[in-house]
């Protein structure tokens, strides 16, 4: 494991402006945040200390409790234990607008300012000068003009905000919250929706901040970023901390095993091939498929009782390159094959004709119908594949729904309950039975094991085992490395939206995946 | 079972019974019935005759709403095929007639819904286009005039009987049932509780969610033109400016007083049907009791508000803590 030490010494020869703010108090500290959400940890003791002049990133994997530290940091959400330090003084803002007073400002990945008002009313908003009540117009604009010279930007800002790039407007949002008398600048994943120029006036934007003794909290996904940029990194793992390094201290392969991997005798543990069974026929052949900024074009092989797993980061194109298998988003390159014919995927409904199915990451958005009752959303899927003139006798739902219940030990097993009253545990395999309901010859799941407690974890991967020595072909995104190294025959690894390794037979590994993940030969993992 | 509860919509009956009741305290004959001429005629029947083109409506405005739509066009759609219905009376046979208005209906209902499904644009505004624009196609269609027929075929639909029910009322019934037969049996229902609870996870398990979006609003159309041929045909004639005026927002608020959410999801049709009596009896109500007119909107405000306070989680949630009156308003939230 890294060392996980609050303050280390300043490492030598490390960038001299940051070293000098180490030995300054800290700006921000928080010590033991914990937070619940009806019985789910989603943070749990978390530590974390900004200096001033200080580019922190915060990471971790979806669910690691990223956002709930930042909300409860921000006063959004109220932390059930913890206390919190801006400048030496106890402060516990109890919405985003004391934290702002406080200190503490959030920039969003969506800008939260309004896109038709012009970009100096945005600066201004709620803060106009006025003269006798009135707005006076000319000097905000000189005002707000005189601002964003400071960030090197010289645009007419009486322009509406939507007029300008998303970079900009992101400056703009920045601008806002420095103005507001923020010592700390929480940046939500800002470059998101940013290209490779505009991720470079951010950084210059942060830089200088940092230059004026500003603590920024920076969250991103893309690792170059990172190190880019960033002083220090914080990685959350299952709401708690993972680790929490200088970045010099903390290189690319230590920083992707503290995001995904657990302890590296456990991550090395061998697997067993034994439950599956020789490939069989070429179910689906992908040819370079992909879309223009979406995914880059890849080839695909999914043969029956053979698991393909996706494993990276998030952002890396993992999801995406289902949602192209599975024609939720059209592709605009490669063709398709299905048992040997050629064929065009534009729509779910398409690729289910095929024998497709696909269940989605987000269960809560794209998965469930809440308001609807076990049994529907079980064959809501089936129904739709024979169509609204071929209903299926309420019997028959009944039965499949029994069914279902009993083979994947859903609870309550009470086919009539609102979905959306279960366990996310039981909901995931509620979905899983949806699929499983239309026999598809090949079945996609992305995180199905996410979010949901222990006890499913092990169950779903026995599912997904039994259907695949069942014959089935099966294509598997999962950030749980270890889980999926039992299970994938072939694992492909991506990074920045392209498949860029392709991992088979025993050369599934956990710490082979790591290193493809972060770049890095796979011997380094013994050397850092 | 305690969870089937909601569905048979014990607060919508019982308010519909106390407004009757109501209705017979102002006005003791309220329920009298009587035969004459081979049709039924009093108070009650006025109820249902009367509020027989708000039902009409609701009956497609409910299957709208449930996908997360709304459509504000149904009054102007009214009477758009009230004037051609009124202004071909005499000169066409009947099946002409209906032809031609069922069809402007659909036609309404189709560009609706390609406004919707096709080019996305927010129901509540694509819908406002056809609001405000079918009354001027409708005055066009007078020529500005009040039309008026002498067709008996045509008037039949509007004052006659079937069975000693008045048309109006069959019509009525009909449609329900045929809406009902057609939503509840196929699948169409099952989709369409699923698209408007979410729409993305019901795109993902193959549910051709713009097909059924353009289909409602269709199904809208169409009984908007029954309804606007039953306005017609009961006045002699078209007033292309006030036929269907406001009933759109009446239909609404049936829809609602029937427990479908705005947001989409679970709805009745029966319900529905039984939100739109509830409006009628209590504008009947209002003119039988010798109030003001004037007063009838006011009165009308507050029995809505009691309906959907009543049910309300929230507030049910507090009658329920508070432990009193409503033994079943309990099992009715739990569900």
């Amino acid at each position: 494991m890294l060392p996980t030490a609050p303050l280390p010494p300043p490492a030598a020869g490390h960038k001299p402006q940051q070293d000098a703010s180490q030995q300054d108090a800290p700006l921000l500290q928080v010590t033991g945040f914990s937070k619940s959400f009806a019985g789910f940890v989603a943070l749990d003791g978390v530590d974390f200390t900004l200096h001033p002049g200080e580019i922190h990133a915060l990471l971790g994997e979806n669910g690691a409790g990223k956002s709930t530290l930042i909300k409860t940091m921000t006063g959004v959400v109220a932390r059930d234990a913890g206390t919190m330090r801006l400048a030496g003084a106890a402060i516990a803002p109890r919405s985003a607008e004391e934290a702002v007073k406080a200190g503490i400002a959030t920039v969003y990945q969506e800008v939260n300012l309004a896109p038709n008002l012009s970009v100096a009313q945005n600066l201004y908003l709620g803060r106009q000068p006025t003269r006798f009540g009135l707005v006076r117009e000319g000097e905000m604009r000189r005002r707000a003009s005189a601002l964003l010279a400071g960030f090197g930007l010289s645009i007419d800002v009486g322009a509406p905000l939507e007029t300008y790039s998303v970079a900009i407007q992101h400056i703009v949002a920045i601008a806002r919250a420095v103005d507001q008398s923020a010592r700390v600048l929480i940046l939500d994943e800002p470059t998101a929706s940013l290209d490779a120029q505009e991720v470079e006036v951010l950084f210059a934007v942060m830089r200088q901040l940092k230059a004026r003794g500003i603590g920024i909290v920076f969250v991103t996904h893309f690792l170059d970023q990172v190190y880019a940029v960033c002083d220090r990194i914080t990685v959350l793992r299952n709401g708690r901390l993972a680790g929490s390094a200088p970045i010099a201290q903390m290189p690319r392969l230590d920083l992707v095993r503290l995001m995904l991997g657990r302890e590296l005798s456990e991550a090395t543990a061998r697997r067993s091939h034994a439950a599956a069974g020789p490939a069989g026929a070429d179910v689906a052949v992908f040819t370079g498929l992909g879309k223009a900024g979406y995914v880059a074009p890849f080839d695909l092989t999914l043969r029956a009782g053979h698991v393909v797993g996706l494993a990276g980061l998030l952002g890396s194109g993992r999801t995406e390159t289902v949602r192209l298998v599975f024609g939720a988003e059209p592709a605009d390159a490669g063709t398709a094959e299905v048992a040997g014919r050629r064929v065009t995927l534009t729509c779910p409904r398409e690729a289910m004709a095929l024998g497709f199915g696909y269940c989605p990451e987000e269960r809560k958005t794209e998965g469930i119908v809440a308001d609807l009752t076990v049994r529907e959303n079980i064959v809501l899927a089936l129904q739709a594949k024979r169509g609204a003139l071929a209903p299926l006798p309420r019997r028959e739902q009944d039965a499949i729904a029994a069914r279902f219940i009993r083979l994947l030990d859903i609870r309550p097993p009470d086919p009539e309950r609102p979905i959306g009253l279960l366990s996310g545990g039981n909901q995931q395999k509620a979905l899983l039975a949806r699929w499983l309901a239309t026999e598809p010859r090949l079945l996609i799941l992305d995180e199905p094991t996410r979010g949901i407690d222990v006890g499913a974890h092990a169950e779903i991967i026995k599912l997904i085992r039994d259907l695949c020595r069942q014959g089935m072909a099966l294509l598997v995104v999962s950030s749980e490395l270890e889980e999926l190294v039992t299970y994938a025959d072939e694992v492909i690894v991506l990074r920045d939206r392209a498949h860029v390794v392709r991992l088979t037979g025993d050369a599934v590994e956990v710490s082979a995946i790591l290193a493809a993940i972060a770049d890095a030969p796979a011997g380094a993992a013994a050397a850092a | 079972m305690a969870l089937r509860l909601p569905r048979i919509g014990t607060s919508q009956i019982v308010a519909l019974a106390l407004i009757l009741a109501a209705n017979w305290v102002v006005s003791p004959q309220f329920f009298d019935i009587r035969l004459q001429d081979g049709r039924l005629f009093g108070s009650l029947i006025d109820v249902l005759n009367r509020g027989a083109p708000v039902a009409l409506l609701s009956i497609g405005m409910v299957l709208v709403i449930a996908m997360r739509g709304i459509d504000l066009s149904v009054g102007a759609v009214m009477a758009i095929c009230g004037a051609i219905a009124a202004s071909l009376a005499d000169s066409h046979p009947l099946p002409v007639v209906l032809a031609a208005s069922l069809g402007a209906g659909l036609a309404c209902g189709l560009w609706n819904g390609l406004l919707v499904a096709v080019l996305r644009i927010q129901p509540i505004v694509a819908t406002l286009i056809l609001m405000v624009a079918g009354r001027g196609i409708a005055q066009l269609i007078t020529e500005g005039r009040i039309v008026t027929f002498t067709s008996p075929e045509l008037a039949f639909l509007g004052g006659g009987s079937v069975l000693g029910l008045p048309t109006p009322i069959v019509l009525t019934l009909a449609m329900m049932a045929l809406t009902l037969l057609i939503v509840r049996g196929t699948a169409l229902g099952l989709m369409i509780e699923a698209t408007g609870g979410n729409p993305r996870a019901s795109a993902l398990a193959g549910i051709g969610t713009r097909l059924i979006t353009v289909a409602v609003y269709v199904w809208s159309g169409l009984c908007a033109a029954l309804a606007g041929i039953v306005a017609s045909a009961d006045i002699l004639g078209a007033d292309a400016n006030n036929a269907g005026l406001w009933l759109e927002l009446d239909a609404i608020l049936a829809v609602v007083i029937g427990g479908t959410s705005l947001f989409g999801g679970r709805f009745s049709i029966l319900l529905a049907v039984v939100g739109a009596l509830i409006i009628q009896a209590m504008n009947t109500g209002i003119l039988l009791s010798g109030l003001p007119p004037e007063t009838n909107l006011v009165v009308k405000a507050v029995v809505v508000l009691a309906v959907l306070l009543a049910q309300s989680p929230r507030i049910g949630a507090q009658i329920a803590g508070l432990g009193v009156l409503f033994g079943r308003s309990r099992s009715r939230r739990r569900s």
